[in-house]
C-alpha cells in the first residue's frame, strides 16, 4: 500500500482508538472508512473480491459452519461477501446498523484461523478480508468491549494487561527465588546483553500463572542456555491485531524489536502462545515498516526452542510422560506458522503414547478461542462453547487423557470445553510436561535439604502459586 | 441473405473487436493488478518464489490433489472435465481450425470430430451438473446470484449452439450465427467477470503460495 494511504489509514485508526466506546446512535465517519478500504485495496483484495466462483468449497472447512448444523450463513464466503464485500460495494458508505451487524460476524463468527484459505481453489484469504472489515468497524468504535479494553491497555502501558514494569520484574525475581529452591543456581537474568535467547511472554503468565515464568526459567537453566528476560518489550502478545488497530498493534512489536536490538540478542523466543508468534514473526515487520518483511532479529516459537533443547540432549528425562496425550495444533503455530512437524517431534520425544486428532497438522480445526475470542469474554462465551463443539469432539475421539497445547488461547478454550463437554482431560503446556519429567543434574540439586524436604518444598511452592493464581483467575477472563 | 450478411459481420469486424477486447482486457487487467501489487501488496513481492507458486498452482490444477478437492470428489471431477474440454475443444476443433487456416494460413492439429462432439456434450453435462449443484446445496445456493447463473449459462452457450450447428439440428444458418454471436458475447464479458479467473487463478494462487509457503513454510492444499 502507498505510504500516504497507509499513513492516512493509520491516522484514521488512531483517532478512532482515542474513543473506542462511542455511543451507539451516531453517524459513521465515511471518510475514515474510505481511507481504510483504499489502503487495503491491493491487487490481492481486488482479485479475491472479484474471482470468488461461489463454489462453496470453503464452507466445510469452517468450524463455525460445521458446529451449527451447516448453517449456510456461516460459510466463509458468505461472511466475507456480506461484510467486507458490501463495504467495498458501497464504497464505504455504510450505516452504523450495518456495521453493528458486521461486528457480530467478523468477531462473533470468525476466528481468523485461515483454514478456509487452504480449502478455496483460488486461495482467497477470507481471514485477511475479515481483518479489514474489523479495522473498518473498529474505526467507528464498533468492537467487542473486551478487545477495546485490552487495546486501550496496550496503548497506555505497552502491554495488554496494563502490568507495571516493576511488577513484571518483581514477578521474575519472585519466580527465580521460588524455582531456585528446586534448582540450585537458577536465576532469571534481566536485560543480559548478547544473550542467545530473549524470552518474551504473555502477560497472563506474570499476572495469573507466574509458574509459567518459573518453569521456563527452570528449563532454560537446566539446559544451560545463555538467555535473558527483557525488562521492557516482554509482552509478545498482540490483541490490537485482532481488534483491528494497526497503530496500537505496532506498539508492543516495536518495543520487543527495539529491546532485542538494544541488547544485541541472537533470537527472540515467543512463549507458548500462537497469535504472539504470528504478530512477532509475520505481521510485526510490516507494521513497524521493515523492508523485506522479516523481523530484525530471528523470532522463534517455544516449540522450536524446546525441540532443539531436547534434540541436542541438553535436557535428560527421568522417564517419558506416562499418559495418553494428544496435541492441539494452534492455528498460528501450525497452519500459519509451519511448525506442525516440529510440534510432533517434540511430543514424541517427551511422550510414548501419542494419538493425533483428525484432522491434524495444518488442517487442524481452530479451537474456537482464537482471533480475539477469549478476551472478548463473557458476552461471547456461549457462542465460543457452541462453535467449540468440533474441537471437543475431535479431542474426545482420541481417547487421550492429556491435551498438549502450546498456546494460551487454545489453553483457555480447551479448558472451558473440558468443563462444558465433560471431556475429562487435563490441558497441559510443554513447559509443564518437560519440568515434570526432566532430570535435574546432580550439580543443580540444592545442597542442604535432603530429598524428602526438597520434594515437600516443591509441592508447597506449587500449591501456593496455584492457589494464588486460582483466586485471581476466578474473576478474570483475559489472556 | 440476411444470415449471410450477419455471418460476414460476425466473423469479420465483430470477431476482431472481440479478440481485441478479450486479449486486451485480460492483459490490461493483469498488468494493472501487477502494478497495483507492487505498491500495495508488499508481502507478495517480498516472498516471491517460483517453487511455492508452482506447488500452490499444481495442487489445484490437478484434480484431487488438494484435501478440499477430495472432500467433493464428484464435483472436482466435473470441474476438471469441464475445464479441459472447455479449453481443448474450441482450440482443436476441426471447424475452428479451418477458419484459423483461412484467416491466418496456419492452424492447430484437429481433434476427430466425433471426439470433439462428445467432449462438447461433456461440457454441457458438467455445466448442468454445476447448475443443479448450485440449486441443491444450500451453502452454494446462498452464495449464488442471478449473474452467477447467467455466467454458467453463458459459458455453456457456445457448446450448446456449436453442438446443434455441427449436428445440423435446427436451422443451421441461424444456429451458426447464434453460436458465433454468443461466443463473442462470452469472450467480451470474460475479462471483466469472475471468469477472468482463467488468468487470475494463477496470480491469486501464486500470491497465497508465497504467503503461506515462502513466508511461513506452510502448505495450502
Ligand atoms: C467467436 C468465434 C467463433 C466462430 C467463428 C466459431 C465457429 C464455429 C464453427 C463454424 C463451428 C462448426 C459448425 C459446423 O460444424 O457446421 C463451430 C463449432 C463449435 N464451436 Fe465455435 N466458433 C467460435 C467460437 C467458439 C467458442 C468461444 C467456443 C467455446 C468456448 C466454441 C465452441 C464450439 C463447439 C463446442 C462447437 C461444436 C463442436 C461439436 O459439437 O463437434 N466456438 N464453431
Ligand atoms: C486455465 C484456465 C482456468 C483455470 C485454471 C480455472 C480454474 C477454475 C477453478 C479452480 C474453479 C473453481 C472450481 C470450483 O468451482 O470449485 C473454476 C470454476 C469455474 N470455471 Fe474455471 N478455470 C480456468 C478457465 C476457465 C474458463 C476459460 C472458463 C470459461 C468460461 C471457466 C469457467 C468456469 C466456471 C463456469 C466455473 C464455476 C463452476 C461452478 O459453477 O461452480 N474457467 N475454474
Ligand atoms: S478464517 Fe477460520 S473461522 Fe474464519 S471463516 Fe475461515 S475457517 Fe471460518
Ligand atoms: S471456496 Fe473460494 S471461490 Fe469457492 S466460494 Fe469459497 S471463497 Fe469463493
Amino acid at each position: 500500500m502507498t505510504a500516504e494511504a497507509q499513513k492516512a489509514a493509520d491516522e484514521a485508526q488512531e483517532n478512532a482508538a482515542a474513543s473506542p466506546e462511542t455511543e451507539a446512535p451516531k453517524p459513521v465517519n465515511v471518510g475514515k472508512i474510505k481511507t481504510i478500504l483504499a489502503a487495503n485495496e491491493g491487487a490481492r483484495m481486488r482479485m479475491w473480491l472479484s474471482i470468488c466462483s461461489r463454489c462453496g468449497l470453503c464452507a466445510e472447512s469452517c468450524f463455525f459452519y460445521l458446529a451449527k448444523d451447516k448453517d449456510p450463513k456461516l460459510s466463509p464466503a458468505y461472511k466475507a461477501i456480506h461484510t467486507i464485500g458490501k463495504m467495498y460495494k458501497a464504497k464505504g458508505e455504510v450505516s452504523r446498523e450495518f456495521l453493528e451487524e458486521c461486528k457480530e460476524v467478523v468477531w462473533g463468527q470468525c476466528t481468523a484461523c485461515r483454514r478456509c484459505t487452504m480449502y478455496c481453489p483460488f486461495g482467497i484469504d477470507i481471514a485477511t478480508m475479515i481483518a479489514t472489515a474489523r479495522a473498518v468497524c473498529y474505526s467507528q468504535g464498533i468492537v467487542p468491549d473486551g478487545l477495546a479494553r485490552t487495546t486501550e491497555n496496550i496503548r497506555t502501558t505497552g502491554n495488554q494487561m496494563a502490568m507495571a514494569t516493576e511488577d513484571w520484574i518483581e514477578t521474575c525475581d519472585w519466580m527465580a527465588e521460588e524455582y531456585g529452591e528446586e534448582v540450585h543456581g537458577l536465576e532469571i537474568p534481566m536485560d543480559k546483553p548478547g544473550a542467545d535467547y530473549m524470552y518474551t511472554v504473555n502477560p497472563r503468565e506474570p499476572m495469573y500463572y507466574p509458574q509459567d515464568v518459573g518453569m521456563a526459567a527452570e528449563i532454560f537453566h537446566v539446559a544451560g542456555l545463555n538467555w535473558t528476560m527483557p525488562s521492557t518489550g516482554w509482552d509478545s502478545t498482540n490483541l490490537a491485531m485482532f481488534a483491528g488497530d494497526r497503530v496500537v498493534a505496532t506498539i508492543p512489536v516495536k518495543a520487543m524489536y527495539d529491546k532485542a536490538l538494544e541488547l544485541g540478542v541472537k533470537n527472540i523466543v515467543i512463549t507458548e502462545c500462537g497469535h504472539a508468534f504470528r504478530s512477532a514473526k509475520f505481521e510485526g515487520p510490516y507494521w513497524v515498516g521493515i523492508p523485506g518483511g522479516k523481523p530484525p532479529v530471528p523470532v522463534i516459537h517455544s516449540v522450536e526452542l524446546f525441540r532443539d533443547i531436547m534434540r541436542e540432549g541438553k535436557i535428560k528425562l527421568k522417564h517419558k510422560f506416562e499418559h495418553k496425550v494428544t496435541y492441539q495444533d494452534p492455528c498460528n503455530v501450525s497452519r500459519n506458522g509451519g511448525l506442525w512437524d516440529i510440534g510432533r517431534e517434540l511430543v514424541n520425544m517427551l511422550c510414548d503414547d501419542f494419538v493425533d486428532m483428525t484432522p491434524n497438522r495444518e488442517h487442524n480445526h481452530c479451537c474456537g478461542g482464537g482471533g480475539g475470542f477469549i478476551p472478548m469474554g463473557p458476552p461471547y462465551k456461549k457462542r465460543r462453547m457452541e462453535s467449540g463443539k468440533i474441537k471437543a469432539e475431535q479431542i474426545r475421539a482420541t481417547g487421550a487423557t492429556h491435551v498438549i497445547v502450546p498456546c494460551h488461547n487454545c489453553f483457555d478454550q480447551i479448558n472451558d470445553l473440558n468443563k462444558e463437554y465433560d471431556l475429562k482431560v487435563k490441558v497441559v503446556s510443554f513447559k509443564e510436561i518437560i519440568t515434570e519429567i526432566m532430570e535435574i543434574p546432580e550439580s543443580m540439586i540444592p545442597p542442604e535439604e535432603d530429598e524428602e524436604e526438597a520434594i515437600q518444598a516443591e509441592e508447597e511452592a506449587k500449591e501456593a502459586i496455584e492457589k494464588g493464581a486460582m483466586e485471581e483467575a476466578g474473576e478474570v477472563q483475559e489472556s | 441473405m440476411a444470415m449471410d450478411k450477419l455471418y460476414e459481420f460476425l466473423t469479420g469486424p465483430a470477431l476482431w473487436i472481440t479478440v481485441i477486447i478479450f486479449v486486451g482486457g485480460l492483459a490490461i487487467r493483469l498488468a494493472w493488478l501487477f502494478g497495483l501489487s507492487q505498491e500495495r501488496d508488499k508481502p507478495w513481492h517480498d516472498f516471491k518464489s517460483a517453487v511455492w507458486a508452482w506447488r500452490s498452482i499444481i495442487h489445484w490444477v490437478l484434480p484431487w490433489a488438494s484435501v478440499s478437492s477430495r472432500n467433493q470428489p464428484v464435483f472436482t471431477g466435473a470441474v476438471w472435465v469441464f475445464h479441459i474440454c472447455w479449453i481443448g475443444v474450441p482450440l482443436f476443433l476441426g471447424a475452428h481450425n479451418m477458419l484459423f487456416d483461412e484467416a491466418w494460413g496456419w492452424s492447430l492439429p484437429s481433434l476427430p470430430d466425433a471426439v470433439a462432439d462428445w467432449a462438447s456434450l461433456a461440457v454441457i453435462a458438467c455445466g448442468v451438473f454445476f447448475l443443479v449443484r448450485r440449486l441443491s446445496r444450500p451453502e452454494v445456493r446462498i452464495l449464488t446470484s442471478a449473474w452467477d447463473y447467467t455466467l454458467v449459462l453463458l459459458a455453456l452457450a457456445p457448446f450448446v449452439t456449436g453442438w446443434l450447428a455441427f449436428n445440423q439440428y435446427g436451422p443451421y444458418g441461424l444456429m451458426l450465427n447464434l453460436h458465433i454471436f454468443l461466443s463473442e458475447v462470452l469472450l467480451i464479458v470474460l475479462p471483466f467477470s469472475k471468469l477472468a479467473h482463467m488468468v487470475l487463478f494463477f496470480a491469486s494462487r501464486s500470491a497465497i503460495g508465497y504467503e503461506f509457503g515462502t513466508r511461513r513454510g506452510a502448505r495450502v492444499w
